[in-house]
């Protein structure tokens, strides 16, 4: 006849117990997040386009933009200065002056938008509409020679824009250099 | 044994030297000569004849008033909310950054926060996403820790050649507090992390909305949700009043003035790890992603700028640290390097964090070259500035880590020299 162990069961099911009450136990801080909330400050963008925005623009209109918000710090047309240059320095990347700029540098056309929806204009961030970062994205491409100046530039068609360093990257090989710890007659 | 060797010579010319003030060394010309006279006996000096400053005349202390040189450096840049400010090392003691005086590299301003209106939003590949704020973080288990934090651009100007004139401008994009907080991996169980996840993006709230992606592991190792520094919360210009600190990774990784933590399974490749903290290399291709910063050393004292008074008895000091782990050894050298001793480590050594070192040398009176040389738990060595430029070139602006020379002229003056 079949006899159960009363003791391995009440063990089995205390061990149950006590881990399930492990897994699931928290501190309590914190409120739940409901979606909307998450929106508001889910800003973002992926290489992939996650977290594109609706909304389109082209070079045509993002070039009255450019010239109103970031001409002034990034010269007329992408040159520079005083702040960072936007266009041109392809092909320099491996010369005594590498010019680094969005045409010749980044590797992705979802940075660019990202970067100016949270960061630009430098003296009022987070200021522009959708509309208005797909433009100006669009003109800075434009004048790198990447797209042509009447692409709507889009949450679909930003992220399939290929950079021309798109494949420029390489993962950190470090440690790369190894020194000898000679303690005498060392050749410095 | 070479610690042995080192109190054994160290007694030797401490005995050699005869009398040994502070007055061997000239930081600058603040430190006074000229209130010498009036305390020499048997005068008696006029602060001990009349009543000195009320109790807690300073509720709020500051340092003396001659020491208002000691003070951080900030480069000319573009605009005044954008760029570093360097601290002072040639003028610190021990291994504790003080925190007014701890470097900055502000991307949009440092922002006020009221810690009322603090929050911090934890989302994305997570069963709970959860909306914080500061109560719900200090509530949480705190731990604190040392770790250093250092600019991965710190020494790049002097990259190519020898151009900063002291250890402040070359070196002093680091520093090292205790930090007090909330490890990463608490806040992350309490939200519950999708198994699937693999990066993690920070996002802080300065007006740059500075954003950095990190890899999932380091999270849940050794990150930190910092709210104190040094013992007390953190400065408004460090973070105030939550910043991420990433143990032995480039600081701008070490998101300041934190709101939003996004789990996902892919990094989001931002700005700030693609059109700059890239390495780029001869070749013309840029590493990505490269976090740590590896083992590296400087001589605080002599350094450049400061002048020897003495000849004899001149203990040279300075600094190491290592993102790897920690520091094993470092070795001192005075003749440009051709020969290299083992200095003493001071203190506790604690892993990702800064060390003292220190080294009984005597100045003969003539030319000399002085370096340190860190080589870490992993035993990795610091390298030679040659051995950087044959590999990575002089484009690069990020992970210069190279063996620093100062020269020390007849005359006693010490300069950043190449050797």
């Amino acid at each position: 006849m079949f006899r159960p162990d009363f003791s391995k069961i009440l063990l089995a099911v205390l061990i149950s117990l006590s881990s399930s009450a492990l897994l699931a136990q928290t501190y309590g801080v914190g409120k739940t997040l409901t979606n909307k909330e998450i929106e508001g400050w889910n800003i973002d963008v992926r290489p992939d386009g996650q977290g594109l925005p609706k909304g389109s623009g082209s070079a045509v209109t993002g070039k009255p933009l450019y010239v109103q918000y970031c001409a002034a710090c990034h010269g007329q047309n992408g040159e520079g200065k005083p702040s960072n240059q936007l266009v041109g320095g392809r092909g320099s990347l491996n010369t005594a002056k590498p010019i680094m700029t969005v045409g010749s540098y980044w590797p992705y056309a979802t940075i660019v938008f990202d970067y100016i929806n949270r960061a630009m204009p430098f003296h009022a961030p987070q200021s522009l509409k959708p509309d208005e970062v797909y433009g100006i994205t669009a003109y800075l491409l434009y004048l790198n020679q990447i797209i042509p100046e009447n692409e709507i530039l889009d949450a679909k068609t930003l992220p399939k824009v290929v950079m021309p360093n798109r494949y420029g990257f390489i993962s950190d090989p470090r440690p790369d250099l190894h020194n000898n710890p000679c303690r005498d007659s060392c050749k410095p | 044994m070479d610690n042995q060797k080192v109190n054994n010579s160290k007694r030797k010319l401490l005995a050699s030297a005869g009398a040994i003030g502070l007055g061997g060394l000239v930081p600058n010309s603040a430190i006074g000569q000229s209130s010498g006279s009036e305390n020499m006996p048997p005068n008696i000096p006029k602060w001990m004849k009349s009543l000195g400053e009320p109790v807690n005349w300073r509720s709020y202390g500051l340092p003396s008033e001659f020491e208002k040189h000691v003070v951080k450096f900030k480069r000319p840049s573009d605009q005044p909310t954008e760029g570093v400010s360097l601290t002072p090392l040639q003028d610190l003691h021990g291994t504790i950054t003080p925190s007014g005086l701890i470097f900055e590299r502000q991307h949009g301003g440092v922002p006020i926060i009221d810690p009322s209106q603090q929050r911090l939003m934890v989302h994305g590949m997570v069963k709970r996403p959860l909306l914080l704020d500061m109560n719900d973080i200090v509530r949480l288990p705190s731990i604190s820790r040392v770790y250093f934090l250092e600019c991965s651009g710190n020494t790049s100007r002097d990259w190519a050649k020898p151009v900063s004139k002291n250890v402040q401008q070359t070196h002093g994009l680091l520093s090292n507090c205790e930090w007090t907080g909330v490890l990463l991996s608490t806040l992350l169980d309490e939200v519950g992390v999708d198994p699937k996840a693999t990066w993690i993006l920070a996002e802080g709230s300065d007006a740059s909305a500075h954003t950095r992606s990190l890899p999932i592991g380091k999270c849940f190792e050794d990150a930190m949700l910092v709210y104190a520094q040094n013992g007390e919360m953190l400065r408004p210009e460090q973070g105030y009043p939550l910043r991420l600190i990433i143990p032995g990774w480039e600081g701008n990784v070490s998101v300041k003035w934190l709101r939003r933590l996004k789990v996902g399974d892919a990094p989001f490749y931002t700005r700030q790890e693609t059109s700059r903290y890239t390495d780029l290399m001869p070749d013309g291709k840029a590493r990505e992603f490269t976090f740590v910063m590896e083992a590296k050393s400087v001589i605080t004292k002599p350094s450049g700028g400061q002048k020897l008074l003495k000849q004899g008895f001149n203990e040279i000091s300075g600094l190491a640290w290592s993102g790897n782990g920690r520091i094993q050894r470092v070795d001192v050298s005075t003749d440009a390097g051709k020969t290299w001793r083992e200095a003493r480590i001071d203190g506790p050594v604690q892993t990702r964090a800064v060390v003292r070192f220190t080294y009984p040398w005597s100045w003969n009176g003539g030319p000399a070259i002085l370096q340190s040389r860190a080589v870490d738990e992993t035993g990795y060595v610091q390298p030679t500035r040659s051995q950087i430029i044959s590999l990575r070139g002089i484009n690069s602006r990020y992970h210069y880590n190279a063996i620093q020379s100062w020269g020390v002229n007849s005359n006693g003056e010490v300069s950043n020299v190449q050797a």
